[in-house]
């Protein structure tokens, strides 16, 4: 599909960057003119994707995330986010709400059900030892 | 994430301001746990309203304090908070475990 924008960030996969990622998305996606309602989607998604990469992909060892963002056609935002950490067992598993391996940290275990239903469309790819890969599809209202 | 704590006994508010993420949210439990244990309210308020931000990570500390509330027979209330911040809540099914009040329409 045609790609009429991009941007490709790499950063460390540290706590402070989960508010970098969503702020520079939000900065990105200016140029389409979303809605609070649709930039607040996507912010949200974004600062759970890369908190699971850190969370969960390093569990707090070092390791870059990279982020991708594509403005489609139709005004369609892609997202990718990657990280090369330790890899979900189970994706289906990890992705029932509720579902967490980090209790004691106070994880609700909802970070996949708010990436589902913020978004359009949600992919999940993950290999143990190899790392987790996260795209995310949300298709933009038409400007008035 | 400054938070701002004031007490009417029986009732302890923590006045949130800025965005709640997993990156914040430590300090932000800290804070108001070691609140909780100082004055031992009966009620606990988060005040949303200056909240511009939330994920789930934000679940996961109100749900954590309505825990240690409950533990000392208190209450949560979530007082004001915005409308995206609120589906994020309904998404957690979060409302039928602490009250939400709006006083600012």
């Amino acid at each position: 599909m045609h790609t009429t924008n991009q941007m490709k960030i790499v950063f460390p996969g540290i706590s402070v960057n989960e508010r970098t990622a969503r702020s520079l998305v939000a900065a990105f996606l200016v140029q389409l003119d979303p809605t609070v309602e649709e930039l607040a989607d996507i912010r949200t998604a974004v600062s759970e994707a890369v908190t699971n990469s850190i969370v969960h992909g390093y569990r707090y060892q070092k390791g870059d995330v990279e982020l991708h963002i594509k403005i489609l056609e139709d005004r369609e935002v892609y997202i990718r986010i990657k990280d090369r950490g330790c890899g979900i067992p189970d994706v289906e598993k990890a992705m029932e709400p509720l579902y967490t391996t980090a209790k004691e940290e106070e994880r609700a275990g909802l970070g996949f059900a708010v990436m589902q239903s913020f978004m359009d469309k949600l992919q999940v790819r993950s290999k143990l030892e190899q790392g987790t890969t996260v795209i995310m599809r949300k298709k933009l209202r038409k400007s008035v | 994430m400054p938070v701002t704590i004031q007490l009417e006994a029986p009732c302890l508010t923590a006045i949130l301001d800025g965005e709640i993420d997993h990156h914040c949210a430590r300090d932000l439990r800290e804070e108001i746990d070691q609140a909780i244990l100082d004055y031992e309210p009966h009620q606990l308020r988060l005040d949303f309203e200056k909240v511009t931000f939330m994920d789930s990570s934000g679940i996961g500390l109100i749900m954590g304090r309505c825990q240690q509330m409950q533990a000392r027979s208190g209450n949560v209330i979530i007082q004001n908070p915005p409308p995206h911040i609120r589906r994020v809540m309904r998404l957690s099914g979060m409302e039928r475990i602490a009250s939400i009040e709006i006083t600012n329409i």
